[in-house]
């Protein structure tokens, strides 16, 4: 597809700028995308590449440049507008409903409908066709995540589309179930149909794309053959940079067991939760243990759990360096060695609003002596707040920045930072590097190997499996509330990691039989 | 108590819940859509009063019903302006709204006060409306009250039956989705908000030309408030908004019979008179604590603002 001047693009892109009050969305982007061609958008988070393909979508409008559909220039106003082109986007936050049934999930995003019944049929139809089971009578809320994006996909197919945009489809996906995705984009491609694919995990592009754009802060930085290039020469032009691995200690001293979970139980809260079943795991001082699992399946009441926001049944569930811990609460477990990273930072790990100096307070006031009888000792809040900012290279104009002011990874930093500094016994991080760049992640992975080398037991819980391969020297997998038993990093493969991670969704008989296409992760 | 008691409190029931039905409804829709509008006690006032206003001078019952729907349309039209349109904070405004709208009915009322005005007419259909029991319980009451039904009907089938209802429920339950997908969400919460207002005014018609013919100052005495409960307690259904507001209807019958009759377990007339409303407290504490709250169905973006990206 390198030579479109033939017959025209499906796609092209002239010189598109998009601006948002104080920062430049995307400046002179172009490039084309052939018929039939699967093409990767690759770049880091905040690279512009979410908001490009809503401008093809017609959910933004661009401020300057055309876009060329089969070599007419058109206007896409809405969504709708976009449908009508033939163009068809499933969104990186899938544009779901969840009390309603798949059947009107569909409907809703199908502009001719006539009746709800042969609808129904129409989708059992593509379903099987491409082979993306669905049944349309099911509630959303009742489905994996998996499910949920064949309800976008086939609400794509239904309206035969020339070109398909997936914005970051695998980030919440098993291996299994991406490979599952892969077949089903491959056979589309073969149809004619063209794919937008956007990521920027670097495998998959190498898997999947014919062609790839990249793009770094907005601007296009260059174009390349994912197939000829290494994973790491793509990173590199991603990121502008030489990119860092972290480095990781020698042995692990497998120490004492600093966090102890028994038995621990716990009802779901609210309709959409999960239980938890009967965990039970060990943290050992110097220890890194990961726990995997597809979001939902009881990592967010874990975390709960253990930080100490909902108390467990009983005290001896949870034993803190061997003291029951399990009836104390946050604060309580803070001040007696148990920090906790949660994994939405604005809003749960700091308060938008308020300064970062507030924001050490609310977190490090016992440890770090920053309140004395009731009153705030300004100074020494003030001097750990700037000693997190340095030790962690935080990016902001001065400690008295609103955390909302903060770029996510600049945040993430400054949170990780606050706990990591306050030398904890235990460090609970979810998702801790979910959302921030590379240069980002690579300094809180570090920070972590750091901890742990220093005697601290981590628990790190992440969607993420190259982050857990990466850091943990063990791993367990939570699906459906319970917990499986832990396996070595070293020697679990992606499948068998996979297959606990699907378990309960019934992917058990669809392992694929030939190379799984992230077997290269490494 | 003889039948015929029976059948006549049963009538006054139905007739004490008609207002309930029609504010409820409309709130209802409305939240399904995402929007909290706490102003449906100024909504019905301002229904009332025009209503009355309007059949008084005119001496047509019908155009004061019109007209009653009309402004409470009005007020929720400057609710909808605020909230949508500016993204004011939906529960300061729906508050303001209440007041606004005690305020002005009061003002514009003031002339009325004590003027009398007919009945809405029953509707008698010949022959069985004279049936004991059946004929005045199912056929001695006027244009609303059937009118309320229908709506009931109506609502139930538009929301669960039709594309357009699809859509509202969408925009009530993800305002983002909805907007990506390629709906416009603020006309349709606009639409949802004004139909919301209709129907408060159309229930603070039913007040002041049928319940009590007359024009008083307050005289909705917090059935906005009881409206807004019903619907939490009707887990946003339209047949249960129906059975929870003859539920309510019974209630409030029950103690004015019950002050009638000299008190009820030798309590005070002012404790009866507060069963109504401790009633709804009570219900919404029940709902709220109990353990089928996870099933409550509330709409996930209700009350939330939402400002589309362009």
């Amino acid at each position: 597809m390198s030579e479109p001047a033939a017959a025209p693009a499906r796609l092209e892109l002239r010189g598109i700028t998009k601006r948002f009050p104080g920062v430049i969305a995307n400046s002179e982007v172009s490039f084309a995308v052939g018929p039939g061609e699967i093409h990767a958008l690759l770049g880091e988070n905040g690279a512009g590449k979410s908001t490009l393909v809503k401008i093809i979508y017609g959910v933004l409008h661009a401020d300057e440049g055309e876009l060329i559909w089969q070599g007419e220039p058109v206007r896409i106003a809405d969504p709708k507008a976009a449908r009508r082109l033939g163009i068809g986007m499933v969104f990186q936050h899938f544009s779901l409903f969840e009390a309603m049934t798949v059947l009107e999930n569909v409907a809703l995003g199908v502009d001719d409908v006539t009746d709800l019944g042969t609808l129904a049929a129409k989708i059992e139809q593509v379903s099987k066709a491409y082979g993306l089971p669905l049944d349309p009578r099911r509630e959303v809320h009742t489905l994996s995540v998996g499910e949920r994006q064949r309800i976008e996909i086939v609400r794509c197919l239904l309206q035969s589309p020339k070109l398909l945009i997936m914005d970051e489809p695998t980030s919440v996906l098993t291996p299994q179930e991406v490979e599952r995705l892969f077949e089903t984009l491959r056979i589309l491609a073969q149809e004619g149909c063209s794919i937008l694919y956007i990521s920027h995990k670097l495998h998959e592009i190498k898997a999947l794309c014919d062609r790839a754009t990249i793009l770094r802060g907005g601007k296009v930085v260059g174009t390349c053959d994912p197939k000829a290039e290494t994973a790491r020469s793509m990173a590199q032009q991603m990121i502008g940079a030489e990119l860092r691995t972290p480095a990781r200690r020698a042995g692990t001293v497998a120490g004492q067991a600093r966090l102890a979970v028994r038995g621990l139980s716990l009802p779901a809260e609210g309709p959409f939760g999960t239980s938890l079943k009967d965990i039970g795991f060990e943290v050992r001082a110097g220890e890194i243990f990961g726990i995997a699992g597809v979001a939902g399946n009881g990592q967010a009441e874990l975390f709960q759990a253990l930080s100490g926001e909902r108390p467990a049944a009983t005290a001896d569930a949870i034993r803190l360096d061997d003291r029951p811990v399990g009836r104390v609460g946050a604060g309580g477990r803070r001040a007696q060695g148990l920090c906790a990273v949660p994994e939405e930072r604005n809003g749960h790990a700091a308060v938008p609003d308020m300064s970062l100096i507030d924001n050490v307070v609310l977190s490090a006031r016992q440890r770090k002596a920053l309140v004395t009888r009731g009153f705030i000792l300004a100074g020494r809040a003030r001097a750990f707040a700037e000693t997190v900012i340095k030790a962690f290279d935080v990016r902001t104009p001065g400690p008295t920045a609103a955390a909302r002011s903060l770029s996510g990874g600049n945040l993430q930093k400054f949170v990780v930072g606050r706990e990591v500094l306050q030398a904890p016994a235990v460090l609970i991080a979810a998702q801790p590097t979910w959302g921030v760049d590379a240069g980002a992640a690579v300094a809180i992975h570090q920070a972590l190997l750091d901890l742990a080398a220093g005697g601290a037991a981590i628990l790190v819980i992440s969607q993420d499996l190259d982050e857990l391969l990466v850091l943990t020297d063990r791993l367990a997998v939570i699906n459906g509330g319970a917990l499986s038993p832990p396996l070595p990093t070293a020697g679990a493969s992606l499948d068998q990691i996979g297959l606990l991670m699907g378990g309960l969704h019934g992917m058990a008989e669809h392992v694929p039989a030939h190379g799984s296409a992230v077997a290269d992760v490494a | 108590m003889s039948l015929d008691a029976m059948v006549l409190i049963l009538i006054t029931v139905i007739s004490a819940a008609t207002p309930l039905l029609y504010a409820a409804l409309g709130e209802l829709v409305a939240e399904r859509a995402g929007v909290l509008n706490l102003g449906v006690e100024g909504m019905m006032l301002a229904g009332a009063v025009t209503a009355f206003a309007v059949t008084v001078t005119t001496g047509s019952a019908s155009l004061g019903i019109v007209a009653g729907a009309i402004a409470g349309a009005v007020l929720a039209f400057a609710f909808g302006v605020l909230t949508l349109s500016l993204l004011a904070n939906q529960v300061a405004t729906g508050l303001a709204l209440t007041i606004f709208g005690i305020g002005l009915s009061a003002l514009v009322g003031a002339g009325f006060v004590g003027i009398p005005v007919e009945r809405l007419p029953r509707l008698a259909v010949p022959g069985v409306s004279d049936l004991p029991v059946l004929g005045p319980l199912l056929f001695g009451h006027d244009v609303l009250v059937y009118l309320g039904l229908l709506m009931t009907f109506g609502v139930a089938w538009f929301l669960k039956r039709t594309r357009g209802g699809m859509i509202l429920r969408a925009v009530g339950e993800s305002d983002v989705s909805a907007h990506s997908i390629g709906y416009d969400v603020i006309k349709v919460r606009y639409l949802a908000v004004l139909f919301g207002g209709l129907m408060a005014g159309l229930g603070g018609a039913f007040l002041s030309l049928s319940y009590t013919p007359m024009w008083v100052e307050e005289m909705t005495a917090g059935r906005g408030w009881i409206a807004l409960a019903l619907v939490v307690f009707a887990s946003w259904r339209p047949w249960r908004v129906l059975l929870g507001a003859y539920l309510f209807g019974g209630v409030t019958i029950l103690q004015l019979h019950a002050q009638g009759a000299g008190g009820l377990f030798g309590l005070p007339a002012q404790v009866l008179s507060m069963l109504p409303y401790l009633a709804t407290i009570l219900v919404l504490t029940i709902i709220a604590a109990g353990p089928w709250r996870g099933r409550l169905n509330a709409p996930a973006s209700l009350g939330k603002p939402f400002r589309p990206a362009t």
